[in-house]
């Protein structure tokens, strides 16, 4: 561990591979911090994302709006992005004048998509730099596309020698190689392939970005439903006269026990994927277990519960 | 819920097409999806059956028994079916969609000459979109397709789509290479480079694309599009009839989710998006779904958790005596644990069966897949979860 506590860094990065609730710790980790007095901008990098569901706020856009007190949600779009860096930095009055500027960008984009990546980095890293926020969640790209995009200011780097973009990705990889500022959190369930691309994840963002790697996050973790000797005494209970039991409990008990078999048997599958990534993880990277949800719905209350998971597993 | 209804219709579905097009977010079992119904339709159907596959994992490989394979398709042994415990009547073949090689060769295709082709493949910012970015995987994955249909070696391509951001991105990706190659601005981009006629400095346009990309890297687009212009013709003939077989009648969707809240709402708007764009969906695979018996809210089974988790210790009292060691405080403490765990799941299955009613109108051919105990990890297991997909 280079870097300080998640909480401390000014810009984290939230990553997972597609389903492990990417979101869902995101929004959580943003909540949190803003509870604990942090001024904290959350950014969905999908445009497809449904952050605003995690808050039960209205439709979040590029330009933020709180959420919460102290807490702020906005959704990336490169094309604002663009615009508003050609407002600050190039004092370009109106689009309209170069026309096909912003066109030439979208084509230039679909050729070189590092562009659309660096305009993503670069407003939030935009965002960092001019200490907006305290701190700036990023429900980023999934396992698959988060290199691309961490790395792009260096892709960009090695492709622009001069010019107004060069010096621009310098104070970018500043921000983002710098581990007391910059941190990636992974998140990932206690599952078989979620397990196996967190493991490969961790050594490509090793080699081929600068980004420190913060934590992983293990979601989804099942409740112990027995302990031993409770576990033998409901052995018992499955092998009891079933028209007795079901006398007694007044209905048909098997559904019940069926239940807790699924239980007992998921958990325990998990619990051997769970062994396998803390083998392959240094003992210094922070493991943080959020429980499995319970719950009909998601929304404000479940991510204030998550809130309360990683706030324990930080420590809080 | 059971599969037993979707019975013969997947298997109808893909006796009648030569392209399975498997798509769905992440993380729902897409890949392993395809590679089941692929070893199934190898044996039950027979013929060369290919799954294409985007998903780098080494696990596919384990599981059918091949080394790790690659752009090459790769025969799956007739031993790791037979080990399996069936014989199969056709063949299952497996490779994999190995980005980088594909656009080479593209290019090499497509280029008028050597010479052309080593140049672009030389040039810095051909190298970046192929390796290190994102969208080119969503139309080297369709293009891949292609060859390998119009090749004619296989019965029945079975292929799993990239992991995008966006659905749209994998169907649109051949219409946008065509557009790419027509655009005006690709000409406003290369013609200062092609003709030292135009001075660039007095137009704004330049000025500005100047000042943020730098002259070296505008010298580096323009380069490389002028190169990529040369492959124009047959590129957008490419990406063209990419498109038609996208929508052609051997070609079907299979929307793979599971009921989680944020993949099910992926699958709804896919579904959406495929009749809409009028793409034949064959099938929705629910995948994970928790066992019938859950979805019973209120019911009997309900009510005797109910009652339990308010109150266990009598029944653990009347019931202590049947079992042969543990004290009532301890079977106390774990019909309290059953009782509760059961309302736990039967929220989350509850859960489920709402996603189910809003992914609203689906194909007639919907199969289920329960929640697996155990990961799949050989053959046997990809052919077992094969035979609940098939019902």
């Amino acid at each position: 561990m280079t870097g300080p506590d998640l909480l401390d860094r000014r810009l984290v990065f939230v990553t997972g591979k597609g389903g492990v609730g990417k979101t869902t710790v995101a929004s959580g980790l943003a909540l949190l911090a803003s509870q604990r007095g942090k001024r904290t901008l959350v950014c969905e990098v999908d445009a497809k994302g449904n952050l605003a569901d995690f808050y039960e706020s209205g439709p979040v856009k590029f330009d933020a709006r709180a959420v919460q007190p102290g807490l702020y949600a906005m959704a990336m779009d490169t094309e604002r992005s663009l615009d508003e860096y050609l407002k600050i930095f190039l004092k370009v009055p109106v689009m309209g004048r170069i026309g096909p500027i912003a066109r030439m960008f979208d084509f230039v984009a679909t050729a070189a998509p590092g562009v659309k990546e660096i305009l993503t980095v670069g407003k939030l890293t935009y965002e960092v730099r001019e200490r907006h926020y305290d701190l700036v969640v990023v429900d980023a790209s999934p396992t698959g596309h988060v290199v691309g995009q961490l790395a792009a200011p260096q892709a960009i780097n090695s492709l622009v020698q001069v010019g107004l973009i060069r010096s621009q990705t310098d104070w970018m990889l500043d921000i983002l190689s710098d581990p007391s500022q910059t941190g990636l959190v992974i998140v990932t369930t206690p599952e078989e392939m979620p397990v196996t691309e967190t493991i490969e994840l961790v050594d490509r963002v090793r080699e081929q970005t600068t980004v420190d790697l913060a934590g992983i996050v293990v979601n989804r973790v099942l409740p112990e439903l027995f302990g031993r000797a409770e576990e033998e005494v409901f052995e018992q209970l499955v092998d009891a006269p079933r028209a007795k039991v079901n006398a007694t409990v007044g209905g048909d008990v098997e559904p019940l026990l069926a239940a807790a078999r699924l239980a007992v048997t998921l958990r325990r599958t998990r619990a051997a994927h769970l062994a396998r990534l803390r083998d392959a993880l240094d003992a210094g990277l922070p493991l943080l277990y959020v429980p499995y949800l319970f719950a009909r719905t998601h929304g404000l209350r479940s991510t204030r519960v998550v809130a309360e998971a990683l706030a324990a597993e930080l420590g809080y | 819920m059971s599969a037993a209804r979707t019975s013969g219709s997947i298997d109808q579905l893909l006796a009648a097409h030569e392209i399975v097009i498997a798509c769905g977010s992440g993380g729902v079992g897409k890949t392993t999806t395809a590679a089941a119904a692929a070893a199934m339709a190898a044996v039950r159907q027979g013929g060369k059956v290919l799954v294409l596959t985007v998903d780098p994992a080494k696990r596919l490989a384990d599981a059918l028994g091949v080394g790790p394979f690659g752009n090459v398709a790769t025969r799956v042994p007739d031993d790791a079916f037979l080990g399996a415990g069936v014989k199969p009547r056709g063949q299952l073949w497996a490779a994999m969609l190995d980005t980088k090689q594909s656009w080479d060769s593209l290019v090499r295709r497509h280029a008028p000459d050597a010479e052309t082709a080593g140049r672009i493949l030389a040039n810095p910012l051909y190298q970046n979109i192929t390796g290190r970015f994102v969208q080119a995987h969503d139309y080297i994955a369709v293009e891949r397709l292609y060859e390998l249909h119009l090749d004619g070696a296989f019965d029945l391509i079975v292929v799993d789509t990239p992991p995008t951001r966006n659905a749209l991105d994998f169907l649109d990706a051949p219409a946008r290479m065509a557009d790419f190659f027509s655009s005006r601005l690709l000409r406003l981009l290369t013609v200062p480079y092609k003709s030292r006629l135009v001075n660039m400095a007095s137009k704004p346009f330049y000025q500005v694309a100047d000042r943020i990309l730098g002259t070296q890297f505008l010298q580096d687009i323009a380069e490389f599009f002028i190169l990529l212009q040369t492959m124009g013709p047959g590129f957008v003939e490419r990406a063209e009839a990419v498109s038609r077989l996208l929508h052609d009648r051997r070609t079907t969707f299979v929307v793979v989710t599971t009921l989680e809240a944020a993949p099910a709402h992926e699958a709804q708007f896919f579904i959406q998006v495929l009749a809409a764009r009028k793409f034949h969906l064959g099938a929705v695979v629910l995948n994970k779904v928790l066992p019938d018996y859950l979805r019973d809210a209120g019911g009997a089974a309900a009510q005797v958790a109910g009652r339990l988790e308010a109150d266990s210790t009598e029944a653990a009292v009347s019931l202590a005596p049947l079992l042969g060691t543990g004290s009532p405080a301890q079977l106390q403490r774990v019909l309290a644990e059953v009782a509760e765990n059961f309302l736990r799941f039967q929220l989350v299955a509850q859960r489920e069966a709402d996603q189910q009613a809003e992914l609203g109108k689906v194909p007639e051919v919907v199969a289920t897949v329960p929640y697996l105990e155990n990961d799949v990890y050989d053959l046997a297991g990809l052919l077992a979860l094969g035979g609940m997909i098939w019902g």
